[in-house]
């Protein structure tokens, strides 16, 4: 399944990118090439600079060198390269790029079917008849509908996390990304979750996620990359990469990872 | 007390409100007009001065925190005074009641302004990320995520506020504003009964705060309901 596409002009193409706080180094020199319909999990222990490396490819963060090349966008964050986004590109960079966070975040003021529109009618201008009308089609998808004019606090946090993955994708993106989406559930609402995001992976959508569910990174996902020290030690079909893993560091990482969560997960 | 001395209690009473009546209504009028003004005023200052606290440019950030330093470190009845009667002295001469409700506003706006900023503050961090991963730029972001949240926070606060402005408008009463107190002076100066109209004006605040902090309790209700 994985090779389909590589024959294609990358999705999304990453070059030498590079992210320091101050001092800290913490991407030192990503490249990568996304292709369309690959589902890539990304692992590795905490503080290895998974997080920052969404967080650079919808440039939520300003990557401090490297280029990268996305649909219409080619941006190079050489010292003194002058092809850095302007505000306008970066709403629109982000606009066909979701991205859903630990913390669902939904708006608090707003009901679930708001939450959902907002973002296409105010950044896509979509008229509100045709927002809704998506937005409930999207709602019945994940068995919410009847929510739609409930507010997020009256939700599980399943629930929250699902509508604020379909409130990502009521802005039609090319890309997904998820940032450890499901660790802030409990463990029996974790599966509501996952199962979304296998579907969306099963009908094609491209998607990168950081993820400690290893069992899922191996079930839905085209693609494995080990982050270790703000590098890419590995990068594979998931099968390869945690079921045999060639570095000592993944091996160590493996083993304290599948540990714990087997811990966990013998109550759900 | 006697049914007589009631009855004559009763119609003494009625005697002055035809008397006093209309006054005590036209000025309480003022006050609710010059309160509304103000309060308009205060929440563009405030607006104004929490986000320029805020800015990335160093000038605007100054420029409001002076603002809230002069304004939190000053009398309020100083501040009327520089705009009614100092301005004309650099040219700028405003009616008693314009002076007034620019006065009161600026004023207040300071007060509003680190309520604001606090508001801010208190927003999550994952509030702005996950409106501006969806595209939006700062500005939408601002006017439809962030600022109704704030002021739904902040709305207990704007009410205590609001009623200080209603009572500080008897400050204008020092700049031949005929609002509640000045009114009830005048008419003390030519009935010699300062007890009866300085309580009379005194309820009549009285009355109009309540209903703000009844307002306040109703919202309050209102958005604890909706999040
Ligand atoms: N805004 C920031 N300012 C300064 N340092 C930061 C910032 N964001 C991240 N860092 C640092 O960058 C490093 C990598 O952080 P990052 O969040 O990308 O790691 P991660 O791989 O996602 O870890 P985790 O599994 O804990 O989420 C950490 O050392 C962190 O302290
Ligand atoms: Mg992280």
């Amino acid at each position: 399944m994985a090779q389909i596409a590589t024959a294609a002009a990358p999705l999304l193409k990453i070059r030498k990118l590079h992210k320091s706080y101050g001092a800290n180094e913490v991407l030192k020199g990503i490249s990568l090439d996304i292709h369309e319909g690959e589902v890539v999990s990304i692992i590795g222990a905490s503080g290895s600079g998974k997080s920052t490396f969404l967080r650079c490819l919808n440039l939520m963060e300003t990557p401090t060198s490297g280029f990268m090349d996305f649909e219409r966008f080619a941006f190079d964050y050489e010292q003194g390269a002058r092809r850095q986004p302007t505000p306008q590109q970066l709403c629109a960079l982000r606009a066909r790029i979701g991205m859903v966070f630990q913390s669902y975040n939904l708006w608090p003021h707003m009901t679930v079917l708001e939450n959902v529109i907002e973002a296409p009618i105010q950044v896509r201008r979509m008229p509100r008849r045709q927002a809704v009308a998506e937005a409930e089609a999207l709602l019945q998808r994940i068995g919410l509908y009847e929510k739609r004019h409930a507010y997020p606090s009256k939700l599980s946090g399943g629930q929250q996390q699902r509508v604020a993955i379909v409130r990502a994708l009521a802005m039609a993106p090319k890309v997904m990304l998820f940032d450890e989406v499901t660790s802030a559930l409990d463990p029996e609402l974790v599966g509501e979750v996952l199962a979304l995001i296998g579907s969306l992976a099963a009908e094609g959508m491209t998607m990168l996620l950081v993820t400690h569910e290893m069992a899922f990174a191996r079930d839905v996902g085209t693609r494995t990359l080990f982050f270790d020290g703000g590098v890419i030690a590995e990068d594979g079909p998931p099968d390869d990469i945690i079921g045999a893993p060639r570095s000592e560091r993944l091996r160590q990482f493996l083993r304290r990872v599948l540990h714990q969560p087997a811990a966990l997960g013998e109550t759900a | 007390m006697s049914v007589a001395a009631l009855q004559d209690w009763w119609l003494t009473l009625s005697d002055e409100v035809v008397t006093y009546g209309p006054g005590f209504v036209s000025a309480t009028l003022v006050v609710l007009g010059v309160t509304v003004a103000s309060i308009l005023v205060s929440w563009v200052c405030g607006l104004l001065g929490a986000l320029g606290k805020r800015s990335s440019f160093a000038p605007v950030r100054a420029l409001a925190s002076f603002y809230v330093w002069f304004i939190r470190g000053t009398p309020t009845l100083v501040q009327v005074f520089i705009v009614y009667f100092g301005m004309p002295q650099i040219g700028v001469k405003l009616s008693p009641i314009t002076a007034g409700i620019i006065a009161l506003g600026v004023s207040s706006g300071a007060y509003v302004a680190e309520t604001i900023r606090a508001g801010l503050a208190a927003i999550p961090r994952g509030q702005v990320e996950s409106a501006l991963a969806l595209g939006m730029n700062p500005r939408i972001m601002m006017v439809r995520i962030v600022l109704p949240q704030v002021f739904r926070m902040i709305l207990p606060a704007l009410t205590n506020e609001a009623i200080s402005a209603v009572k500080n408008t008897s400050l204008l009463s020092t700049i031949t504003v005929v609002e509640l107190t000045l009114y009830a002076q005048l008419m003390i100066a030519t009935t010699f009964r300062p007890f009866d109209f300085y309580i009379a004006a005194a309820l009549i605040y009285l009355g109009l705060t309540s209903i703000l902090s009844q307002l306040s309790a109703f919202f309050e209700r209102r958005y604890a309901r909706l999040s």
